[in-house]
Order: structure tokens, then sequence, then C-alpha cells
């Protein structure tokens, strides 16, 4: 079997259709679509927009599990970043200033775990988990408590504007996916965060600068944090620094998880990331319109991720090997098993 | 402005007390500790502003400790106060359970403890009073506001529920369907949590409003919050449709925001979360320490209806101020 049309049966997708069709059979009304205003209206389009942050955390989210690492405080670095963006928008600062700085920010948290991480040689998980907590702390003082609101429509347009017909947080999402995608794959940079997550000794053996590389994975991660941040910002034309990316970190590592990249590090994708997290808002968006009652939302989605994990489980890969007709058992099922490993050790 | 907010606040309270603004010398010169969660929320913050205030107008020498969310930071407050010789304590608890021994000393010393806003596990030997809002009653006061907007037409509502399994949410649930079992016309057709946020309510509210017939079947929002109606306000305003008008929207607190969405007519109701329960509270002291009367054991605050008609861009600024 080529390489392409095996890619286009990885369980992922499979899944993301059969929630999909589940949606459909809950609610008819799923996929139709409207266009006003030169802009597209609908349920699958909410499912892109609203997984647009979730998204963007996995990306970097992505980067850093590649490293065998992990970063819990993306949610409180998303509510420093739409602290920062919304306070500094209302005392008039210039849009372009504000959101440099608001990045920026990002980006110091980032750089503040990585050197937790590299330099100190913290556990990734304890190193994220001082800024988890503390991210939220700041966020507060810097709203000073307050939903800090704005009414800057440069800002709002990036959470509820509109570009080429879709919704502005969809173009972000996918610009960010498409460049990140590129310059892990087209550089070799992909290979390297790859080895130091198989091994990181051997990796700097072997000449790699494992604790600048790490730095930067993390600051990457903040970055688009950052991002995220901005975007659910502008999303409600306020700064909710008690709320906001509220346990994301858990939905970004999910995605990531579900993406099929090991929580053991080395292999990775960020476009199933990308996939990974859509799969987790079509679950949210299809609740949320079939009419459940909310008492259900966590049994739900608790039930579908324990199908999906078990669909992309290892013994699931060998037994759909074993059952699947007409189709030539590879010469070496090695591909198969790696990307089906993806599930071991999920967060839930 | 400080002076306006003021004036205004003591306007409102005397017309809330009536006839206790007249005894209001009776705790002058006294002194009372106030142990206060902390300042999680507006509301928080707006009620020890208030609290301060109330103080400020009966003369009493307020000593105020904020617990940060800890429960041991308030049991160490209280026996300070105790330690102190106040002359009475306010409490609003942090948790339900665990307050018999410290509350037993300030009984001991007979200081009496009078509770804000949230009740306890304990004796109710052991406090003097608890001053509370009725939370089916604000969602009653919002339904019965429905039906008679409505006036026997046909409405289909959403609700937008606050966290699943707490009080508030299932409480003001409760009362709103209370009020509109009464007609046979109003019924809720989708109601989905929010849990109390903005960027919830607003993501809800986008589903709620694809499933309904992109909001055209929808006729009324009930929210169990301010900031989740704020939320769906946005998410109506971006589906095309007017919210106020082709949707109602009627919720619960009376945050300053909901004030500026019901001036600019975005909004169309909401039912005030009062901060002031230290006023109640002082009042019932104020009847026990000098008259000897002893208050009933739960004070129930007034759950008050906003309206347009009641002055929203003023009651915004005036709220604004109070720290919400």
């Amino acid at each position: 079997m080529t390489r392409p049309m095996r890619s286009l049966v990885k369980p992922q997708f499979v899944a993301l259709a059969l929630i999909l069709l589940l949606n459909w059979i809950l609610f008819p009304g799923f996929f139709s679509f409207f266009v006003r205003d030169g802009r597209i209206y609908g349920s699958l389009i909410d499912v892109l927009n609203r997984g647009a942050p979730v998204a963007i955390l996995a990306i970097g989210m992505t980067a850093v599990i590649a490293t065998r690492g992990i970063d819990l405080s993306v949610g409180a670095v998303m509510a420093i970043a739409g602290a920062v963006a919304a306070t500094m928008v209302g005392d008039g600062t210039p849009l372009f200033i504000v959101l440099m700085a608001a990045l920026g920010v990002g980006l110091l948290c980032g750089l503040w775990n990585g050197t937790l991480v590299a330099v100190l040689g913290l556990q990734p998980i304890i190193a994220t988990l001082i800024l988890m907590v503390a991210g939220r702390g700041i966020a507060q003082t810097i709203t000073e408590g307050f939903i800090v609101t704005f009414n800057d429509p440069g800002l709002i347009f990036l959470g509820s504007g509109a570009m080429l017909g879709l919704p502005t947080p969809i173009i972000i999402m996918a610009t960010l996916a498409v460049l990140a995608t590129a310059v892990f794959r087209l550089t070799a940079l992909g290979l390297f965060v790859q080895s130091i997550g198989v091994n990181e000794s051997a990796s700097t053996y072997a000449g790699l600068r494992s604790r600048a590389l790490l730095i930067g994975v993390y600051a990457f991660a903040g970055f688009c944090a950052a991002t995220s941040g901005i975007i659910a910002a502008a999303d409600i034309r306020g700064a909710d620094a008690n709320n906001v990316g509220l346990w994301l970190e858990l939905d970004a590592i999910l995605a990531v998880v579900i993406g099929g990249t090991s929580l053991m590090g080395g292999r990775f994708s960020i476009p199933m990331s990308v996939v990974g997290a859509l799969i987790i808002q079509a679950m949210n968006t299809g609740i949320l319109v079939s009419g459940f009652p909310p008492e259900f939302n966590l049994l739900v989605k608790a039930a579908l991720i324990i199908v999906i994990l078990v669909v992309q489980s290892p013994l699931a890969g060998r037994i759909w090997y074993f059952v699947a007709p007409s189709r030539e058992r590879p010469p070496d099922d090695r591909p198969s098993r790696t990307t089906a490993t993806s599930a071991e050790g999920g967060p839930k | 402005m400080k002076l306006v907010n003021l004036l205004a606040l003591s306007v409102s309270t005397f017309a809330v007390m009536g006839s206790g603004a007249m005894a209001q010398s009776g705790l002058e010169g006294m002194t009372i500790g106030f142990s206060q969660i902390g300042s999680e929320s507006g509301w928080r913050a707006a009620e020890t502003s208030v609290t301060r205030q109330q103080a400020e107008e009966w003369g009493v020498n307020l000593q105020f400790s904020d617990a940060q969310q800890r429960q041991e930071n308030q049991i160490r407050a209280i026996r300070s106060f105790v330690a102190q010789g106040v002359d009475a304590i306010l409490l609003a608890p942090v948790v339900a359970t665990g307050w018999e021994e410290v509350l037993s000393e300030a009984k001991d010393a007979e200081i009496p403890v009078v509770l804000l806003d949230r009740g306890i596990e304990a004796p109710e030997d052991l406090y003097l009073t608890s001053v509370a809002s009725d939370q089916v009653l604000e969602g009653r006061v919002a339904g019965e506001w429905l039906v008679e907007e409505v006036a026997g037409e046909e409405c289909r509502v959403v609700e937008l529920q606050g966290t699943v399994g707490s009080s508030p949410a299932i409480n003001r649930k409760q009362g709103f369907e209370e009020a509109i079992a009464e007609t046979d016309t109003i019924e809720i057709v989708r109601s989905q949590t929010g849990d109390f946020t903005r960027a919830q309510g607003k993501q809800v509210m986008e589903g709620f409003l694809r499933a309904e017939n992109g909001g055209a079947d929808i006729c009324a929002l009930y929210a169990h919050n301010d900031d989740m109606a704020v939320g769906a306000i946005q998410a109506i305003n971006e589906a095309g449709l007017a919210p106020g008008e082709d949707i109602l929207v009627v919720s619960i607190d009376a945050v300053p925001d909901i004030f500026t969405a019901i001036a600019a007519g975005e909004a169309n109701a909401t039912v005030e979360l009062t901060p002031n329960m230290a006023g109640p509270a002082f009042e019932a002291l104020d009847a026990y320490l000098n008259d000897g009367v002893e208050p009933e054991k739960f004070i129930i605050t007034e759950s008050r209806l906003y309206t347009a008609e009641d002055d929203p861009e003023g009651e915004a600024e005036r709220r604004r101020g109070l720290g919400y």
C-alpha cells in the first residue's frame, strides 16, 4: 500500500468523520451553512472557529511533547497575554505594539519554562506547574481582578472578524499550522526536536545544542499560548483572567495525544494534533447542538475519548491488520505500530 | 464622583431600610470584625466596599480581614476578633463545614456572629442570624418578568445554566421554572451550561442559535448570571439578530456591564443579587445589642428587578464605583 493511501485511513480521520456523522444524526442541520455579508456561517465553521484556540495551543504543545516534555502553563499564559492585550489597548496603545507586547510576554513565559527545564534540569511537569499556578495570579494582578473590556475594532477583529469569508481565528490557526509544519519539516529542526525526545544525552553527544533547542521549543509553546490568549480575549471583547484558558492545557495535551504524538517523545505531527483539537471541538459543538442535558456533557465526552483511544491502541491496530480484507500485509508493520502506540498513556 | 456614589448609595439604603435609617446611631462607636472570603469576583469586591460604606454610616469601627479564600485565615481572624473583644463579628464563610469550634469560642465570649451571603452546616445557636439572598426567588423574579413581558404569547426560551451541580445553578433554574409553570405558552426548549463565564456563554449561545433555525425560533434567553448573558448578546449580534428585541434577554446578578447592555437596548432585565448584606446585618445587630430583640434565623435580602426604566446608565456608573 502506498504512503498517501495509508495516511488517508489514519484512525484520527475515521474518528473525526464518525463524530461529525454522529453530530449530523443528532442534529440534521449540522452540515448546512449559509453566506451572509460575505461570511460563511454554519456548525462546521463553528467547529473550526471554536477549535482554533486549542488547536493553536496544541501546535506548540506538540513540539514540547516531542522533546518528551509537557507544558501545563499554556492556559495561564493565555490569561496573561489576554490581560496584557486588554489593559494596553484600553490605555489607547496602538494595536501593533499591543500585539507585540502580548506575544512578547508569551515568549518570555516560554523562556522561563524552558530555562527551568533545560538549565536547572527540573522535571517539565513540575517546572511548568509553577507558571500554571502563578500565571493566573499574574494575570489577575494585571487586570486587578476585573474583567477588563475593550472596544478596539482592530483587536476585536482578531477574535470575531472574518477574512476570505472565514472567521479570523481559523485563518490564524491555519497559517500558524502551515508555517510551523514547514519550519519543522523543511529544515532539520523537526529531526533535532525528535532526537532530543528519543534520547537527549545521545543527541547532545552527537553535537546537538539540546539546551538551546529545548528553551526554544518552550518559547514557541509560550508564543502559541499568547496567540491563543489574544484570540480568546478578542472573542469576548474582554480579558477574563479567572476563566480564560482554564483547563485548556489538558485539552491541548489530549489533542496532541489523539493526533498520534507519544507522550514519551520522538515522532510528532503538528497537522495531526490540529486534527486532534478539531475532534475534541467537534464533540463539544455536537453536545451543544444536540440538546443533551448538561449533566451528560462530561460523560459523553469521556465515552467518546475512550472509544477514540481504544481504536488507536496497538491492539486494535493489530486486529485491524488481521481482519482487513484483501489488504497486503505490510512487509514490516512498524509504521502502524508507531502510529498506534500514540494512544498509550493518554491523560484521562 | 466618590461623593456622588456615596450619596446614591445612601439614598438607596434609606429606601431599603425604611424606618431603620432613623435608628442608625444605635451601633455608634462599636467595633465589629468582618472576615471576608477574598476578592475573587467583582460582586465580592462590591460587597466589601458596601460593607465599609455601611459601617461608616452606622458609625461602626469596622475591623476588616481578607481571608484570601482560606478557611484557616478566617478561623485565625475570628480568634483575633474574640481576643480583641469586638462587639460583634460578620462572617462570609468560604466553606460550609468546620466552624463549630471557633464559633463556640465566640459564643463563650458572648460575641454575636452574623453570617453573610452563605450558610454553614453548624448548630443554629452558634450564630445570631444569617443574611443571604434567596436564589430560588431570584430565578422566580426573572421568570415572572418574562411571563408578564410576553403576556400570553408563545415563547420558546433557551437557558444558559451556571456550573453543573452548583447551588445557584440548581436554585435559579428551579425558581425560573416555577414562575413559567403558571403559563403553558412559555417553554424552555434548550438548556445547557455556560459555566458562569462570558466565553462559554457566547459559545453555547452560538450552538443554540444554529440549532434553533439561526435564532429565528428563539423568543427569549434566560442566563443564570449576567456574564454569560453578556457573552450570549455578542453571539446574537454576530448572528445578525438584535438582542433585546428579536431575542429577549433576562439574567441575574446586576453587574455594571449588563446595565450598559440594558442602556444600549441589548438586554431587557436583570435581577439584583444585592451586595448590601451588611445593612440588614447591622440592623439585626442594632436590635439585638440595644433592645435585646432576637432576629429571625434567616434574613432574606431583596431580589430586585431592574429594567430599562431604572436608569441603567446611572446604575452602571454607580456600580463601577463599588469595585464590581
